[in-house]
């Protein structure tokens, strides 16, 4: 019993392990890197702020609402996506600055 | 002149500009020059005009549309009052504003903030000061809607368009199978609206290698408005905007985007960045009108802008001297184009058929509705109150 329990724990976080995976994107020139994105629910998106000016990456889109705030210049912020979804994210000082995650 | 005949002129003018920017049309410069002229020829990389005006592949341009919005924008009777037009604001003969520190809607009705220019909206993302609409077809029907604006009853909009015969037809031209409808009206317009694109200015010139479009003073300013004085944080790329959104530090109470997105700090009190093309033609300045001139305006951004959460991180004192400031006008004056002359629009004529003028002031009334009496009906049309039996 104890073997198979343990065995189950290791299963999950590997599978966990597997899911949790990083991305990063970088916000460069007032342009994201990416248009578009695939990622795993439980994903993390690493926002790194590649710019010399200020960019605040948001997304208001139902359900997966978030605010990184203002990012200074050769800041990085992370954000997890816990659900599936489309999520529509911005740059809320740079609106033309958009990405769509696909998050499955 | 027809729209298409606009856009024929504006390629014309494209033309020649890439012919201007051919290598060698650009004049040589002495040794000492090179490292301050190589910057500002990085510089000059950013601001080459487009080779196209973009339609939404859900909105694709179709001269029958743009026409048809041209006569649109220019129709009083899509207002509640059938007095105000989108063009009453939108003046062509102020560059697309209106010329006034904040507008006027129905019933003269002051508004908030200032008539921002149609110019080269076609470019834009997100529209309004606030950033409210997406589309520009959502923001066709936005102050047409507005009861402090236009005040249209847009669920009577379409059988008061239907009345007049001429509209029938051109809607049946411009969407066919589909004849007049609120989202037709929205796309007609927001057609017209796209092919506004301003012409070519001597700053154009320049940066196609014409060395002569522009003066010394506003070469200079054009390195400081791309360095010291950092106007090109957020009016930058050939439009002189990029949409960005900002606080910059004006003492007006209005928190603009704010209203939006609540909850963004950087967002409270920040407006839309408007375009610079044809600036000196749409004084006065800012989202609530309050600085008179151009040089009001490169006063505010020198001292930096009021102090707060929301600031700008691009806003900070400049330390400009007044040759610099000097230097940035004349550079501005550069941005004003040859634009096209804008034709005003023969209109559909009104239904001259019996009952056809009380349909038009109540569509009711003429299908036999008789809901509003008489005396009512011309109260409306010199916008009096009246208090039906």
């Amino acid at each position: 019993m104890k073997f198979a329990l343990a065995t189950l724990l290791a299963a999950g976080f590997m599978a966990s392990g597997a899911l949790a995976a990083e991305h990063t994107v970088s916000q460069e020139r007032k342009k994201f890197s990416e248009r578009k994105m695939t990622i795993a629910v439980g994903d993390t998106v690493n926002f790194v702020n590649n710019d010399k000016i200020t960019h605040n990456v948001y997304s208001s889109s139902s359900g997966h609402k978030f605010d990184m705030g203002a990012q200074a210049p050769g800041t990085a912020a992370k954000h997890t996506f816990s659900k599936p979804g489309k999520v529509k994210v911005r740059c809320a000082i740079h609106p033309k600055m958009k990405i769509t995650l696909k998050v499955e | 002149m027809t729209v298409a005949d606009r856009i024929t002129r504006g390629a014309a003018a494209l033309t020649v500009a890439i012919l201007l920017n051919a290598p060698g049309a650009a004049s040589a410069t002495t040794a000492g020059e090179k490292a301050v002229e190589m910057s500002r020829q990085d510089w000059k990389a950013e601001y080459v005009r487009p080779s196209e005006v973009p339609f939404p592949e859900e909105n694709p341009y179709t001269r029958d549309k743009a026409d048809l919005g041209h006569k649109l924008f220019f129709d009083p009777r899509l207002s509640g009052a059938n007095y105000i037009s989108c063009a009453t604001c939108h003046n062509p003969s102020f560059s697309w504003g209106d010329g006034l520190p904040t507008g006027f809607g129905h019933k003269m009705t002051p508004l908030g903030r200032r008539t921002p220019t149609i110019l080269n909206t076609a470019f834009g993302e997100l529209m309004m000061w606030d950033g409210r609409f997406d589309s520009l077809e959502q923001q066709a029907l936005g102050p047409m809607a507005a009861a402090a604006e236009m005040n249209q009853q847009m669920e009577s909009i379409v059988e008061e368009l239907k009345a007049v015969p001429g509209y029938v037809s051109l809607f049946n031209l411009a969407f066919p199978g589909e004849g007049i409808t609120v989202p037709n009206i929205a796309k007609a317009i927001a057609t017209f609206e796209r092919t506004v694109v301003s012409g070519v200015a001597p700053f154009d010139l320049w940066i196609a290698g014409d060395e002569t479009a522009i003066g010394d003073a506003a070469k200079r300013g054009f390195d400081l408005f791309n360095n010291k004085a950092n106007c090109v944080a957020c009016h930058s790329g050939w439009n002189l905007t990029d949409d960005s959104f900002h606080d910059i530090g004006l003492s007006d109470d209005d928190i603009g985007r704010g209203a939006v997105l609540k909850t963004i700090v950087k967002m409270q009190h920040a407006f839309k960045t408007p375009t610079l093309r044809n600036v000196v033609s749409r004084a006065p300045y800012m989202h609530d009108g309050s600085l008179a001139t151009l040089a009001d305006v490169i006063d505010h951004y020198d001292g930096g802008g009021k102090q707060r959460p929301s600031l700008s991180d691009d806003m900070h004192a400049l330390k400009l001297t007044a040759d610099e400031k000097a230097d940035l006008i004349a550079f501005m004056r550069t941005l004003d184009g040859n634009d096209p002359v804008v034709a005003v629009p023969v209109l559909p004529a009104n239904d001259q058929s019996p009952n056809a003028w009380l349909r038009r002031v109540s569509p009711a009334a003429g299908s036999g509705g008789g809901e509003v009496s008489p005396e009512c009906r011309v109260a409306r049309l010199h916008l009096r109150p009246c208090t039906p039996e």
